[in-house]
């Protein structure tokens, strides 16, 4: 169980990263998401694996470690809001930039600010 | 002691900010905006003088125990950063008043107060998990403040911001994962305590665990090789809201400070010097990177934004020491620098405003040209550390605190050559080699800008003067840091093995 | 007291300089002048003291801990050098008065003027090393500006940036020479420094410290090779060329070198370097003097050779030599700042400082013609006047220096310098005054009024007084200065005549003699100068600065090219090394755990994310099937989270998939549909390495973690054991949100809140007039295929939607015991208003959703602060749970009441959230043409079209 579970997380982010390495703004935040996935999973183990072992009191004689599930809980929330913005600001610089390359046009140039 | 107050630095903001949500008219929104900054500001200074006057305070969250609820901690350290982040915001909600930025898109004096929100919560937890949420109050709300206005530019440079943060963010977890699977604890004065006592066979984990962090905290602190992703964010975003994010590459700083020499000193057994060792080249090489980038940068936001970096090179290079006298000159330093890049920024955004362009090459003289050379005469001088204003007074406290390291002083030195000629020429062209034949453009008045913008210089110049007081004021927040057991016997904790 | 008057008073000046200029230029210069006059006034208070031999201080600590005191002090040097400052400061600034033009802003000059004077002085009055780098760094600032100020000049700005570029350099060498000085010494006052030179002369960190500050003192000093920069700052307007080249700025490296000079002289390291640079500049400069055309840069280089001269003296290191030394700086100072003035005028007169085109000025401007004439033949070294006594005294003192194992070639050198200074002296004077009258000028000149001509003249005057009795007028004086800088009872002892055996007058016999020749074979010599190819310093300087801004552009925003994948691949590759190294020099643990048993459904599942993982990465480039099996992995996870006994994971997991997809989906109907193929194959295989090896690092970190026990029993074993007795509920995750770590849960509905405003912010910049909303305006829909809004799931979501509302009450209330709580309640229940949208299109759903969003996430960010700070009604911290503190009857329903109230601040929050964002969004689908249907499921008006 722990190497398929490394091995999955492994392999969520190296999804994550050739994804986010993309030139556009769409695989990049798949990517993210991939990323986010990974380290849900990896933030989750950090309290080791059980099967059947509830952190519900009285529902398993022995419950697993409830505290990693709650980390993740605020994880999976916030990356949700992070996806969200940063979802909207890429169709925002689309509409503006007419294209949904993530490298910047004229990085070296201050100008045209509104 | 200070009791419930000491929460108030977040639960003022954020009370503001959901008013402010709700708060249609735009004269009733700055009103509240402004009053919540002043109180901010009034709040942050009440707590500095109970932790210089009662010292150290915890604060249990929830009144749960520690290290099993979150605390929050007053000391200097968070006490200085609450009175930096608040002073700074006073200057920069003057100079948005007055330049009438907040009009230019939706929700600036929430987002702006949500900022603050996130960055005094970073500065007041003990708890290295919520070290992490606030992180992303701040961020998030700095992806809005970034973005404030929109236009191509700016959002395509907000996508790589929250994109790379986002990565950071990532990281941060992977980390806190490791910390967690390793010492079983999220409260920092626990980890002070039980990471010395990591059994010597079982390190490695944790030694990875201070490696990612270290590199999550230097995302935020534009440190070398991630600091890629600043001269995009900051020379794209608003001139004022790039100057509150002078404070933001300081929370990076902030965090190595608060989290690494506690934590992870060069002397604890299980980690050693590691990250000594790859801060000090890493700092180095920031800010010879900065320095030239200011000499080479093609428009004055791209050269203010290299000026921060080159500064945080300079505030981790004196954090690297790791000993006393290099965390007051770091402190110094790091205060010294916010001021001076906020200052760089808003003059940017005063000339950006006459001269419709940043870019560096000779254009029609602008209006109160006089006025605005010497603001960047003196942002300059700020930022070359040069007398009188504080850049000089860090500068030589970074010196003395590294004194005996030839590379140090060289590096230091000779950035702040460069950055002398970078300047000049940037000046120069900006406003001596300006063609004096054409009419210049009118624009709006903005008084308060600009008067921010000058008490903003005078408060460098204060630093200077005052610098023995406040060294003197810094040096027992430093002795603190090298020995947390006052603040950790504060939490009166169960036996690290966990018997009670 | 007066000591920081003294040294306040300039600056005082440029401020009043700067405020009187608002009522008239006349007025800024007498704030000028009068600070001036009073700084003087009050040095010469103190010189009784003085003279007593007493030294007067005044000292505050500044910064302790850098051992930085504001600490000011006079003794005979720094009187000496403040006169001179003050003094001519005095005749400048009466000077500058008549000379500015009207076009020229006098506020700025004189401010900027006395800020330099004020650093100047600051620089000779200072007692703490520290304080004097101060100074010295202010003067650089203050003559940037004073060289830039005809700012409209190009040679004007470049001579500003090349001064500031070379002192300023020197300067940073000298910090850390003084750093290093006062390391040795132990403290960085002067006083104390002075007493520890021998200490300080046997320190290894000697010649370091030596040779940083030489560097500074040089440069500031234009001491070859750094003579260049003195040239160029000649275009600064004439009083500024007088002030600094002949009392100040120049001045401030010989001071330097007279100030640390009984600790850093007297080895053989400081006459080597010292007196070396010295004699090479004294030719060098002498050399090019002659060959000038222009008055002022035949006076620059003449300025450069003097300085030479006189730090060679320095570098003898002897006490007679010191003496001569601090005469000569006198005799320099005046008669040089005459020679600059009545430059000045003859340029102001005649508009023209060309030999060239000058000449036959002695009729003409007859008081001008005095003044030059007396100057220069003291400069020449010409009896009865100063510069004669001083010379021949150094003359006197070269002979008798042994020097690169010669006795003969020092003075040899000295000989030839002189005899260029004659010569050059000579040149000035008859080619600007002597021959035959002109009638080319640019301009008629005569005789400006005395409010020019005054300030030069008291200068001659001094040059004829002092060459005439200078034991009575200067030998107090300079023994003054002397003493200072020896630290020994010195006399000068100056005479015209030492009687035939003297060697130093056949020497400058020999010096004026040789002189006249090479005056009289000018023509051809300067033809044949002209010709030689001269290595052009502002070239190589300008090259120089051009290399460094190439490397600034290449290291700045060549690097900084704003390529995302560049800083995340280049971000990832620095995580990896650094973990890797991190881990090699760690102690990996014992794998003490043993496996989990695995069983074939568990299997399936891992294939299957597998799979699916590798199929997205392989072909994302097809947007809309990189979506779909996006959320197959998201799924996956959730059973994944449900298998490992994490129901809230998995519940949380699933609900945030559905609404992020859905969002991503509303995302891609106007995102491009396929990802070009644009990356290059080096590219591409970097990135895959890169992936690859993040991928195998977490793996193996995952791995690992999995395998080792933690070091120390978890903190969680409270939360288990506390979770009801203390929090109330059984379901101890959910406890942990809500109470335990209630305050991450506060700061996470926050985020979500700040989310939503950020995107409706974005929204309503996109919709601003400009070109997004062009686009959008001119947007077609004709990409999607079918109903848009289909009828079967119209009505579906109609039945869905109080179902999916009583399930999210449902999932509140049960959350503090069972998996549940109020975020998952929101998102159910947005989910089942976001359904509507799709079902019947934005603008339907739009238009009939009565709530404000708004409200609702700054409601639900209030109630759940209000419920955390309720507790300080209790005098307990923010955040605590009623649980914790009433022992009322019902105690379960007042508990509930608590926590409960907390996660209704969340539900409320969410849902804001998620709707805002949502009806952002459905704001763009109407801007792009989206009609408002009138009925909720119609067929699409825009299809009918199409």
């Amino acid at each position: 169980m722990e190497f398929l579970f490394a091995s999955a997380t492994g392999l969520l982010t190296a999804a994550g990263v050739w994804l986010i390495l993309q030139r556009r703004s769409f695989p990049v935040i798949v990517g993210l998401s991939f990323l986010s996935y990974a380290v849900n999973f990896f933030l989750f183990a950090s309290g080791r694996l059980a099967i059947g072992a509830l952190p519900i009191v009285g529902a398993s004689e022995a419950p697993t470690d409830p505290l990693p599930q709650a980390l993740v809980l605020t994880a999976i929330v916030i990356s949700f809001g992070m996806t969200a913005v940063v979802v909207l600001m890429a169709l925002g610089a689309f509409f503006s930039g007419g294209h949904d390359r993530i490298d910047l046009d004229r990085p070296g140039r201050g100008e045209d600010r509104p | 002691m200070m009791g419930n107050w000491i929460i108030a630095p977040v639960l003022l903001p954020v009370v503001a900010g959901a008013f402010l949500v709700m708060t249609a008219g735009e004269t009733a929104q700055r009103r509240l905006s402004v009053v919540a900054v002043i109180a901010g500001l009034v709040l942050a200074l009440a707590l500095a003088a109970s932790a210089t006057v009662s010292g150290p305070q915890v604060y249990l969250l929830g009144d749960w125990p520690a290290p099993f609820g979150i605390v929050l901690v007053l000391d200097r350290l968070s006490a200085l950063m609450l009175v930096l982040t608040a002073g700074l915001s006073v200057f920069v909600m003057a100079y948005v008043l007055g330049s009438g930025w907040d009009r230019k898109g939706r929700h600036f004096h929430a987002l702006f107060q949500f900022q603050l929100m996130g960055l005094n919560g970073a500065f007041l937890t003990g708890d290295i998990f919520n070290l992490f949420v606030f992180f992303e109050v701040l961020l998030i709300a700095s992806y809005g403040l970034m973005v404030h206005g929109g236009g191509k530019e700016r959002l395509q440079a907000g996508v790589q911001y929250v994109g790379f943060n986002l990565i950071g963010s990532t990281l941060f977890l992977f980390a806190l994962g490791l910390i967690y699977a390793t010492t079983g604890t999220l409260n920092m004065a626990d980890l002070a305590v039980k990471v010395p006592l990591m059994p010597a066979n079982d390190t490695a984990l944790l030694r990875v665990a201070g490696v990612m962090l270290l590199i999550v905290f230097a995302v935020k602190g534009a440190l070398v090789p991630v600091q890629l992703w600043l001269p995009g964010t900051y020379a794209n975003a608003p001139g004022p809201v790039a100057a509150l994010f002078a404070v933001m590459t300081k929370v990076g700083a902030y965090a190595v400070i608060r989290v690494f020499t506690p934590i992870f000193p060069p002397g604890s057994p299980a980690t050693g010097s590691l990250y000594a060792d790859l801060l000090l080249p890493a700092a180095l090489v920031t800010l010879t990177i900065g320095a030239f980038g200011v000499l080479g940068a093609a428009s004055l936001f791209r050269m203010a934004a290299f000026a921060g970096i080159a500064s945080m090179g300079l505030v981790f290079t004196a954090v690297a020491s790791f000993t006393g006298e290099g965390l007051v000159a770091a402190l110094y330093y790091l205060v010294h620098s916010t001021v001076a890049g906020a200052l760089m920024f808003l003059v940017a955004d005063l000339v950006l405003r006459r001269r419709g362009t940043g870019e560096l090459r000779a254009r029609p003289a602008i209006p109160q040209a006089g006025f605005l050379a010497s603001l960047f005469f003196l942002s300059a001088i700020a930022s070359a550390g040069l007398p009188p204003l504080s850049g000089f007074i860090g500068k030589l406290l970074v010196l003395q605190a590294t004194s005996g390291s030839v590379w140090t002083w060289a590096v230091i030195l000779g950035g702040s050559f460069v950055m002398i000629v970078g300047f000049a020429r940037a000046g120069s062209v900006l406003f001596w080699a300006a063609e004096r034949d054409k009419a210049p453009p009118a624009p709006a008045p903005d008084r308060a800008a600009l008067a921010a913008t000058l008490v903003l210089a005078a408060v460098s110049m204060a630093l200077t003067v005052f610098a023995g007081p406040l060294t003197g004021w810094l040096e027992p927040a430093a002795a603190l840091l090298i020995d947390p057991a006052p603040t950790i016997a504060l939490h009166d904790l169960p036996g690290p093995m966990g018997e009670d | 007291m007066t000591l920081a008057l003294i040294a306040a008073l300039p600056f005082l000046g440029a401020l009043a300089a700067a405020l009187a200029s608002r009522i008239s230029r006349r007025a800024a210069a007498i704030a000028a002048g009068s600070a001036t006059a009073l700084a003087l006034a009050l040095l010469l208070s103190n010189l009784p003291q003085v003279l007593a031999g007493t030294v007067v201080t005044a000292s505050v600590p500044w910064v302790p801990a850098l051992g930085l005191n504001a600490a000011l002090f006079l003794d005979g040097l720094g009187f000496f050098f403040a006169l001179l400052i003050l003094g001519i400061g005095l005749l400048i600034v009466i000077y500058a008065a008549n000379y500015l033009s009207k076009s020229d802003p006098a506020g700025p000059f004189f401010t900027y003027l006395m800020l330099f004077q004020g650093a100047m002085t600051g620089i000779v009055l200072s007692d703490n090393i520290l304080m004097l780098l101060v100074f010295w760094e202010l003067t650089s600032l203050s003559s940037f500006l004073l060289i830039g100020f005809w700012k409209h000049l190009p040679e004007a700005r470049q001579g500003a940036r090349m001064a500031l570029a070379v002192t300023g350099a020197g300067g940073l060498s000298m910090f850390a020479g003084l750093l290093i000085l006062g390391q040795i010494a132990g403290s960085y006052d002067l006083s104390v420094i002075l007493t520890e030179g021998e200490a300080i002369r046997s320190s290894d960190l000697y010649l370091p410290a030596l040779l940083l500050i030489l560097l500074g003192a040089f440069t500031k000093s234009a001491q070859f090779p750094f003579h260049f920069w003195l040239p160029r700052a000649m275009a600064a307007p004439t009083p500024v060329s007088a002030y600094l080249h002949s009392a100040t700025m120049v001045k401030a490296g010989l001071f330097l070198l007279a100030r640390l000079w009984p600790v850093l002289s007297g080895t053989p390291e400081w006459f080597a370097i010292v007196t070396t640079t010295g004699l090479v500049t004294m030719l060098v400069g002498a050399k090019i003097a002659f060959y000038q055309d222009d008055l002022k840069a035949l006076l620059a280089y003449s300025t450069v050779s003097q300085l030479g001269l006189i730090c060679m003296l320095l570098g003898l290191g002897t006490e007679p030599a010191a003496v001569v030394a601090m005469f000569h700086i006198l005799n320099h100072a005046s008669f040089k700042a005459a020679l600059f003035l009545s430059t000045g005028i003859v340029d102001h007169e005649a508009h023209t400082r060309s030999l060239k085109r000058l000449g036959g000025l002695r009729h003409l401007m007859p008081i001008t013609f005095t003044i030059a004439g007396v100057a220069s033949l003291s400069m020449a070294g010409i009896p009865p006047f100063n510069g004669f006594l001083s010379k021949e005294m150094m003359l006197e003192e070269a002979v008798h220096t042994h020097w690169l194992g010669s006795d003969w070639l020092l003075p040899a050198l000295v000989v030839v310098a002189a005899l260029f200074s004659v010569a050059y002296s000579f040149r000035f004077l008859s080619g600007t005054f002597l021959g035959p009258e002109r009638i080319d000028y640019p301009h008629h000149p005569h005789d400006p009024g005395p409010g020019l001509w005054f300030a030069p003249a008291v200068l001659a005057a001094l040059v004829v007084a002092i060459g005439l009795m200078p034991m009575t007028l200067a030998g107090w004086l300079v023994d003054l200065a002397a003493e200072a800088v020896t630290a020994a009872p010195v006399e000068l002892y100056a005479k015209h005549w030492h009687g035939l055996q003297s060697a130093a007058m056949w020497l400058s016999l020999l010096a004026i003699g040789g002189g006249l020749v090479i005056l009289g074979l000018s023509g051809p010599l300067i033809e044949f100068w002209d010709r030689l190819p001269k290595p052009n310093a502002k070239r190589m300087f300008d090259a120089g600065i051009g290399g460094l801004v190439r490397v600034g552009n290449s290291l700045g925003e060549g690097l900084h090219n704003g390529s995302f994948a560049r800083m995340a691949g280049i971000g990832v590759v620095a995580m990896a090394g650094a973990s890797a190294l991190a881990w090699a020099t760690g102690a990996a643990g014992p794998l003490t755990r043993e496996m989990t048993p695995v069983n074939p459904v568990v299997v399936l599942c891992w294939a299957m994310l597998c799979a699916a993982t590798v199929a997205v990465a392989a072909l994302h480039r097809q947007r809309l099937f990189a979506l779909m099996i996006l959320g197959i992995v998201g799924l996956t996870v959730s059973v994944g989270f449900a298998y490992m006994s994490a129901p809230d994971l998995a519940l949380t997991q699933v609900t945030v998939e559905v609404v992020t997809i859905i969002l991503l989906l509303l995302a891609l109907n106007y995102l491009p549909r396929t990802t070009p193929a644009e990356l290059p194959s080096a590219q591409r295989v970097a990135a895959f390495a890169i992936a690859g090896l993040a991928g195998l690092g977490v793996a193996w970190l995952t791995w690992t973690m999995l395998m080792t026990g933690s070091a120390f029993p978890p903190i969680s074993e409270f939360h288990l054991a506390e979770s009801k007795p203390g929090g109330g509920g059984t379901n101890a995750v959910n406890v942990i949100i809500v109470d335990f770590r209630g305050y991450d849960t506060f700061g996470e509905i926050t985020v979500l809140g700040i989310a939503a405003l950020v995107i409706n912010a974005i929204v309503a910049a996109v919709l601003r007039p400009g070109p997004a909303n062009d686009r959008l305006k001119t947007w077609i829909h004709g990409r999607d295929a079918g109903d848009r809004h289909p009828l079967m799931l119209a009505v579906a979501t109609r039945l869905i939607l109080p179902l999916a509302i009583t399930v999210g009450v449902y999932l509140y209330l049960r959350g503090h015991n069972l998996p549940g709580g109020g975020f998952v309640a929101g998102l159910v229940v947005s989910i089942a208003l976001v359904l509507q949208y799709i079902a019947s299109g934005f603008a339907w759903a739009e238009a009939r959703m009565r709530l404000s969003y708004l409200a609702l996430i700054g409601a639900g960010v209030l109630v759940a602060t209000a419920t955390g700070a309720a507790a300080f009604l209790f005098g307990r911290p923010f955040l605590t749970s009623t649980h914790g503190y009433v022992k009322l009857p019902f105690l379960e329903k007042f508990e509930l009441a608590s926590a409960a109230a907390f996660d209704l601040g969340v539900f409320l929050c969410v849902l804001g959230a998620v709707m805002l964002a949502l009806s952002s969004l459905s704001r763009i689908a109407i801007r792009a043409g989206e009609t408002v249907n009138l009925r909720p499921f119609d067929v699409d008006p825009g299809r009918k079209e199409s």
